[in-house]
């Protein structure tokens, strides 16, 4: 039997590089030992975990996956990353079940609605008709709105209580 | 900036499409030269894929926006990793010239 098929993770944009490469030492800069393979998804995990400083349940609504799967990539991903340390291995950061994000905007001059994939570079007129009135359209995911909603969950529902409620998120399943 | 444009015909008076994937026609403009190519779609009455194989001919065309009525759910992952614009037309029946009037304005600012 084939395994489910994995939900595509939001990655919000590449890596700068491809991988990392050690120096030093007697097994350094050698092509030929094998290189650790990260896949974007875990790239993603941990710059969310340990870059951005999110907690697990928010950086898997920002990946749009649930929050154990989230923990697995993590873990998958430190385990890896100590592994090339520790063995003196190098780092190559490709593949992986994902899809990019970009932000959406609209012109009020020939009202359109475009996307920016260049995330580096700010959007200043629009694209089409030049105008410099643009607006960006903050929007949930769809996707993860939908599944968010097709699991509004009985467990974590009516009855939960959380000492700091301001605090309190619904654990996102 | 090369810019792609899902077209109804092969004239200036064609109107923009409103699905990308199976349009009958796509308007490569250059607004760096003012070249434009008119490339009949071959996936327009294909059944399944015609979103993703369509972009592959964008992508062949070296566009880096995309003007359409319309995207389908299988283009925007492709298209965001590829680093392609969309730009979605709201008003129904503007016709080529008249984008292609747009992008110039910009060119002359």
């Amino acid at each position: 039997m084939s395994p489910r098929r994995k939900i595509l993770r939001k990655v919000s944009a590449p890596p700068p590089i491809k991988g990392f490469k050690p120096f030093g030492g007697d097994k350094s800069g050698s092509d030929h030992s094998e290189s650790i393979v990260l896949s974007f998804e875990e790239y993603e995990a941990m710059r969310l975990c340990d870059y951005e400083m999110l907690n697990h349940h928010s950086a898997s609504v920002a990946m749009g996956v649930s929050r154990p799967t989230f923990t697995r990539i993590y873990a998958s991903v430190r385990k890896k990353v100590a592994r090339a340390f520790v063995e003196a291995k190098k780092i190559s950061i490709e593949g992986g079940k994902i899809y990019y994000d970009s932000d959406w905007y609209n012109c009020s001059g020939c009202r359109c609605i475009f996307n920016n994939p260049d995330k580096d570079k700010a959007v200043e007129h629009c694209p089409l008709c030049g105008n410099n009135a643009v607006n960006q359209l903050y929007d949930d995911d769809q996707s993860t709105r939908k599944r968010q909603r097709k699991c509004r969950d009985t467990r974590f529902g009516s009855y939960s209580k959380c000492e700091s409620k301001d605090q309190f998120q619904k654990p996102h399943i | 900036m090369k810019t792609a444009i899902a077209s109804t015909g092969n004239t200036l008076e064609s109107k923009v499409d409103r699905r990308f994937g199976r349009c009958s026609y796509f308007v490569i403009y250059d607004d760096e030269s003012g070249s434009m190519d008119f490339t009949p779609n071959p996936y327009k009455d294909d059944e399944e894929g015609a979103g993703p194989a369509a972009v592959q001919l964008v992508v062949s065309k070296q566009a880096n926006q995309i003007v359409s009525g319309e995207f389908g759910i299988k283009i925007k992952p492709l298209l965001d990793s590829q680093r392609i614009r969309m730009i979605v037309i709201q008003e129904e029946d503007k016709k080529i010239s008249e984008v292609i009037e747009l992008l110039n304005h910009k060119k002359s600012k």
